[in-house]
């Protein structure tokens, strides 16, 4: 019990020590190695809880993907962190009142109702124990859950249209592979046999008709 | 009763998606242009009405499937044909407009078809996750719309402002969820009821703060004051079509949602949920009255038109009782044809050079167009709440079902703002009539001219039709419970 204790504190701190320097530090590339380092903190978290599936899930989607996602991005792309900065410190007053306002409702609510009061004493699926969690998430995805699991692929689906939709240009004068047009080459059509005379060049048919069109 | 045929009260949602996924596959793989995106809306068009027969067809009783996570009533019935029948006006007043600033992409019916199928999920969802999901699907092809024209910085600006609102309300929306999950241990809202009975929700907080955000994310996708900041600048920077679409299906989706919320998930709860809908409604009656006065563009009046429709519509749903949600939705039934009237009358503004959207640009329109002039005038008199037009009803109901439950204050708030509001209403027909005229707009095309002279002969024969709507809308209303 004790070595579960001391595991969960030194997740949680460490956790909290990186996402406080994932929002201070100056340079962005760091900013996203830190978040990395949270992100597996949460997973440690989660092992600790029982929940090995998320904590797995959490390494591959977030740490292998998101992050690394983010790290492109933040390579690749020319954002001026400095002028997102200056609007982030402008703007800052009037979010931390906000956000301190609520907070000191909710803190105060708590504070003076007790936290415990009226938490849920059952849970929707029972957790089973004779199966490990990740069968038995599939048994209650696939089952009970498969009206969300099909919702979620919709909005996935909707997702992919709008990226396309909003960005996808076909640019003039960019020649596209056309797969179709090269399977279907065959050696009647792909070559031609040209006896050439002595002293003259060969123009191939495509560059006279590139020519004639332009 | 075999498996498959259980799952029959599925089947429009399910006729809905795969004929959007075949659609996309049709204008994925037929030869660019604008006829075959044309072909593809008609498609559109042509399968939401198919969709409309089967729900009619389905019978009146109760149906809850994947453990009440999606519920077959009355009033997801009622709703469903009226977001269809929206949804399908909107894309047969769209092409016109579409071809004319070159954005005629298949990809358009495609996703209103989409977004329907989202907020016909909405409707049917007894389950927070159902309606989380519905909402993101309703919301993510919305966000896609407002930028449709994306060479055009405004329509890009709208999109993007509306994405991060909406991202920031579904938080809240999730935070909200999430403590009501934690504080009964269940996202069904039937299992809700049951925790959240008479008096809990005074001493259980955690309960009590997640019905709050939960409310807040609502009013967001809603726009009831103070979330309806987003509105105006996307309504205005949206292509106008788009900007049809979004005040008429998606609102009434989200109002019924909210209603189905609070009605069957807390009813317990009714002296919490009442004051914020009191606030959020007066507050929207209000501000939309006030600060439509100053508008000269027709798109950002309609913006704020509907933030106080939102106020009314809500006064009937403070009312908290079965009146009140029947006159809810009489109200967004209505609500439904004025505005797509009114935004067939702005598509059909034009000139040789594109669209225009100034009041100024309607000035003497009766002279060459006194048929669009007269369905313009008839629909702001509707919106004005003049009877004997629907709007008049509509406000009548939401006012009697608030005085009946006592809320006599609430009542007299909206007549007032009501008041407010028939002022500019009352001034576009003012300078429609009364100004001088201005270079002519060109000819009412096909598509538009049918919406626009179908909503304005519904409204005025109200009288005469309106028992189709209240009958339905009562027996909606009724089938709200476990």
């Amino acid at each position: 019990m004790e070595l579960t204790a001391a595991f969960f504190y030194l997740f949680a701190i460490l956790m909290i020590a990186s996402a406080t320097t994932v929002i201070v530090a100056k340079n962005p590339v760091h900013a996203v190695l830190f978040l990395i380092v949270t992100f597996f903190n949460a997973a440690g978290l989660f092992v600790l809880l029982g929940a090995e599936f998320i904590a797995m899930l959490l390494v591959i989607v977030y740490v292998g993907a998101v992050a690394v996602l983010f790290l492109f991005v933040v390579m690749m792309l020319d954002v001026d962190f400095a002028e997102l900065k200056a609007g982030f410190i402008r703007n800052a007053p009037v979010g931390l009142l906000v956000g301190g306002v609520v907070l000191a409702e909710l803190v105060a609510l708590f504070v003076a109702k007790g936290f415990g009061l009226g938490m849920a004493k059952v849970t929707a699926a029972a957790i089973p124990q004779d199966i490990s969690n990740t069968e038995a998430l599939g048994r209650l995805i696939y089952t009970r859950y498969v009206y969300f699991f099909e919702a979620a692929g919709l909005v996935l689906l909707v997702a992919m249209i709008g990226a396309i939709v909003l960005t996808l240009k076909h640019k003039p004068n960019v020649r596209r592979q056309s797969i179709s047009a090269q399977v279907n080459r065959h050696p009647a059509t792909a070559m031609a046999v040209v006896k050439v005379k002595s002293g003259e060049a060969i123009v191939p048919d495509a560059v006279t008709k590139r020519e004639a069109a332009e | 009763m075999s498996t498959l045929s259980s799952y029959a009260p599925l089947l429009p949602e399910t006729i809905m998606a795969l004929g959007a996924m075949a659609l996309l596959m049709l204008g994925a793989f037929e030869k660019e242009s604008d006829f075959s995106a044309e072909t593809v809306g008609w498609l559109a068009i042509v399968l939401m009405a198919a969709v409309i027969l089967v729900i009619a067809e389905e019978g009146p009783e109760r149906i809850a499937l994947f453990d009440g996570a999606f519920v077959s009533d009355a009033f997801s019935r009622f709703a469903k044909i009226l977001i269809l029948a929206g949804s399908a006006a909107t894309l047969l007043m769209s092409f016109g407009y579409l071809k004319r600033v070159r954005i005629m992409k298949f990809e358009l019916p495609v996703l209103v078809l989409l977004s329907a199928v989202g907020m016909m999920m909405l409707v049917s969802a007894a389950d927070l996750i159902a309606l989380y999901l519905g909402l993101e699907l309703m919301s993510l092809a919305l966000y896609v719309l407002a930028a449709f024209r994306r060479d055009e910085v405004r329509s890009s600006e709208s999109g993007l402002k509306y994405f991060v609102l909406g991202a920031l309300s579904s938080g809240m929306l999730l935070y909200g969820m999430s403590l009501i999950y934690g504080f009964t241990g269940s996202t069904s809202f039937e299992v809700i009821s049951g925790v959240a009975k008479d008096g809990v929700l005074g001493t259980n907080i955690g309960l009590m703060v997640g019905l709050v955000f939960l409310l807040v994310g609502l009013a967001f996708k809603v726009s009831a004051v103070p979330f309806h900041m987003w509105t105006p600048d996307v309504y205005d920077g949206a292509p106008s079509p788009v900007t049809a679409f979004f005040a008429a299906a998606p609102k009434l989706a989200a109002m019924a949602v909210l209603v189905r919320v609070l009605w069957t998930a807390f009813p317990g709860a009714v002296q919490q949920w009442q004051q914020i809908v009191i606030f959020l409604s007066i507050a929207s009656m209000l501000l939309g009255s006030f600060a439509a006065i100053g508008q000269e563009s027709i798109k950002r009046l309609l913006a704020y038109s509907s933030i106080a429709n939102i106020g009314f519509a809500l006064v009937g749903l403070s009312a908290a009782t079965e009146e009140g949600v029947w006159s809810v939705l009489v109200y967004l039934g209505i609500y439904l044809v004025m505005t797509l009237g009114a935004f067939a009358c702005v598509l059909a503004m034009r000139r040789e050079t594109g669209p225009v959207e100034m009041i100024g640009d309607l000035a003497g329109l009766p002279d060459r167009h006194l048929g669009m002039a007269t369905a313009f005038a008839a629909l702001m008199f509707s919106l004005a709440g003049i009877p004997p037009l629907a709007g008049f009803f509509a406000k009548l109901y939401v006012f009697k079902a608030a005085i009946d439950a006592g809320l006599y204050a609430l009542a007299i708030v909206g007549v007032l703002a009501s008041v407010v509001g028939a002022y500019y209403y009352l001034r576009v027909i003012k300078v429609m009539f009364f100004d001088e005229a201005k270079d002519p707009l060109s000819e009412v095309e096909g598509g538009v001219g049918l919406v626009m002279g179908l909503s304005t002969a519904l409204l005025l024969l109200y009288v005469v039709f309106g028992s189709y709507l209240e009958g339905p809308a009562l027996a909606a209303a009724k089938s709200l419970k476990f």
